[in-house]
């Protein structure tokens, strides 16, 4: 290590390693590729059981949703937009950080995110299908879901375009299949170095298929860099738009508490918070798990705690902004809808949410919390609860005082809609588990890339000095 | 535009046969190695590393990928399809008032047009990537190389081809040598 140090100084060690333990090319492929090649222990399928068993919690919800409909649910009549609707924001939120992390971090060259983007991206990818859960069987009559589509029909009828509900279903189907692409496109390196490795099995057939033939070529290496940029350069402006779009689900209505110009950005400062919450929540337990320490190193858990504290100060502005102007708009149903919201009956989440969300995340202001991975792993949980009360109270406190005072009413849930909660949490791990079982959970050959050795004029500089041999002549 | 190499070439040498594979120790060697392969002219030739080395679009002699102006004109495209779509359906084929709102309501239509722009020109981005790579392929005569797996592992490589014009054996084979290579294999085709 001493070495590389050394030679790492003068041009490639301006700032600190990202990756730790003297790691070279050849280790690191054996770090990613072992979870993969051992049989799991004792508690990956502890894991993979409970998240299965809540996973089958949806299915029966689902089913007796199917049969019996929506009546199910504890919605009343001024709150017809209950948990489901709660629990899709919450996981679109959660979707955000995987794209972040690879693409805006990516067209920012923050290196350290190469340790960490692989995971993310596959938490983005499953936390879009436990999203979309939520859609999919809240429209009471499912066997016509696909009138969400524009797709040709018999009735010559065609969706509704100028409908934020209908922007949402492309919003969101379509950044579920970019993050699908992206992901698998930075995938494919790392499953031919899978394949190398298994030989002529059958894991190396199924792998080698999901390659498609990569040979590491550097012809293929530079269409396929571009192909990166251009999809990270897609993908940034999307996820902006994706929670953006979330959001005028609310703000384009005229409820008050909903009809807020602060929500585009409120949201979106929201979900990456959230995102970055959940994100660290998985990455404390599998560095752990897969003793990724050297790998996923407490500078990255740093990096992802500032992001928190930003997101979460961003969030507790706008909560402070929206009162602002409820009271500056002079508009009384405006203001009774804060009023309500901070001392009504759902006082109690809104404080929830101001404690988990705006005070809990203010300890990362010292740096010991920041590197304390007990802390971190305790705040994140904090978080992932403030932001699941943030939706909460968005929809139910805004809804349950109507105009009229002779329709109000108090929403509680079923045992259904924390079936359908908590089921979607089983769906998430159950796909989690496959993943961290079946995949490189850290994207190989991107953290190759970033060790010192890994440029080309890293040894040049002591080769010189050695033996006075002219730089780029060859060693002829 | 990079000129698109024939995607059947035409029959190797049978001697030769499919060609050579060099190893080195290193991204730095095999970026001089690179240089000096392209300095002394042949076209049919690659490098094989485990991450992307830069600097080795220039020692190659590689021109600039033409993949953004692919996804430009199909992102594009896509979103001109999806703002047609939309005006379609409302000012033709389903024209219904919906909270008083005009039919060729062009702001309501900038967010499906802008996402359906991204998601044409995503997938321009990932299908033109791959079909320029020519994959998938999955079966390649480097393959036959036992040493060539460690490619995406710990390995850099050269290969040249035997179609290439300057193609000889025995010459080629002296300048990898000669530019560093750990050690120098012939590939059957």
């Amino acid at each position: 290590m001493s070495t590389i140090q050394e030679h790492a100084r003068p041009a490639f060690a301006l700032e600190p390693p990202l990756i730790l333990g003297g790691h070279d090319f050849h280790s690191i492929t054996e770090a990613v590729a072992r979870p993969l090649e051992t049989k799991p222990g004792r508690g990956w399928y502890a894991c993979l059981g409970i998240s299965v068993l809540l996973l089958s919690l949806l299915g029966i919800q689902t089913a007796w949703l199917f049969w019996e409909g929506i009546g199910i649910w504890g919605l009343n009549n001024p709150v017809g937009w209950g948990w489901a609707i709660v629990n899709f924001v919450f996981w679109v939120g959660i979707g955000h950080a995987g794209t972040l992390i690879s693409a805006i971090l990516f067209l920012f060259r923050q290196k350290w995110r190469t340790s960490i983007n692989r995971s993310a991206e596959a938490m983005t990818l499953f936390a879009v299908a436990c999203a979309l859960v939520f859609p999919g069987i809240h429209v009471g009559r499912v066997w016509v879901a696909y009138w969400m589509f524009p797709v040709p029909n018999q009735m010559s009828m065609w969706p509704n375009f100028r409908s934020p509900l209908l922007w949402d279903v492309f919003a969101v189907s379509i950044y579920g299949t970019v993050s699908l692409l992206f992901w698998y496109v930075g995938l494919i390196p790392d499953l031919a170095t899978i394949r190398d490795r298994c030989g002529a099995t059958l894991r190396g057939k199924i792998y080698g298929a999901l390659a498609l033939g990569w040979r590491s070529s550097h012809r293929h290496w530079q269409h396929y860099e571009r192909a990166y940029l251009l999809l990270a350069a897609l993908a940034t402006p999307l996820v902006l738009s994706v929670h953006s779009i979330v959001s005028m689900d609310f703000a384009v209505s005229q409820l008050p508490g909903w009809h807020t110009t602060i929500f585009p950005p409120y949201f979106v400062a929201g979900a990456i918070f959230s995102g970055f919450a959940m994100v660290l929540t998985l990455m404390v337990i599998c560095r752990t798990v897969f003793g990724l320490e050297n790998i996923i190193t407490i500078r990255h858990f740093d990096n992802m705690a500032k992001i928190i504290l930003l997101t979460g100060t961003m969030v507790g502005y706008a909560y402070g902004m929206e009162f602002f102007i409820a009271w500056y708009s002079g508009n009384p149903y405006e203001q009774f809808a804060f009023v309500n919201r901070a001392f009504g009956p759902y006082a109690w989440a809104y404080w929830t949410m101001i404690t988990c969300n705006v005070i809990s995340p203010q300890i990362f202001w010292i740096k010991k919390a920041r590197t304390s991975v007990l802390v971190l792993f305790v705040l994140s949980i904090f978080v992932n609860v403030g932001m699941w009360f943030e939706r909460f109270v968005i929809v139910a406190s805004s809804l349950h005082r109507d105009f009229l005072p002779s329709s109000w009413d108090y929403y509680t849930p079923t045992m259904w809609d924390v079936a359908a909660f908590a089921g979607s949490f089983g769906l998430f791990f159950t796909l989690f588990c496959l993943f961290v079982r079946f995949l490189p959970i850290v994207a190989a050959a991107e953290v190759k890339g970033v060790l010192p050795q890994a440029d080309p004029h890293y040894d040049e500089t002591p080769r010189l000095e050695r033996s006075g041999e002219p730089v780029g002549g060859g060693t002829h | 535009m990079p000129r698109m190499l024939p995607l059947v070439p035409s029959l190797p040498d049978s001697a030769s046969g499919y060609g050579l594979l060099a190893r080195y120790d290193g991204p730095g060697v095999l970026l001089h190695a690179c240089e000096q392969v392209r300095d002394a002219g042949y076209r049919r030739w690659d490098a094989h590393t485990p991450y992307p080395v830069h600097g080795l679009d220039r020692a190659m002699g590689l021109s600039s990928s033409v993949l953004p102006w692919i996804v430009l004109v199909c992102g594009l495209g896509g979103a001109a399809a999806a703002f047609g779509l939309q005006t379609w359906v409302h000012e033709r084929a389903y024209p219904l008032v919906i909270s008083g709102k005009p039919f060729f309501a062009w702001p309501a239509f900038v967010p499906v047009t802008f996402e359906v722009g991204v998601l044409f020109g995503a997938l321009a981005a990932v299908f033109g990537m791959l079909g320029l790579n020519r994959l998938p392929m999955h079966h390649h005569p480097l393959f036959r190389s036992d040493a060539f797996g460690r490619a995406s592992d710990d390995g850099f490589f050269i290969s040249i081809e035997s179609w290439d014009p300057k193609f000889d054996l025995g010459r080629t084979a002296a300048l990898l040598e000669r530019s560093g290579a750990a050690s120098v294999e012939r590939i059957e085709s």
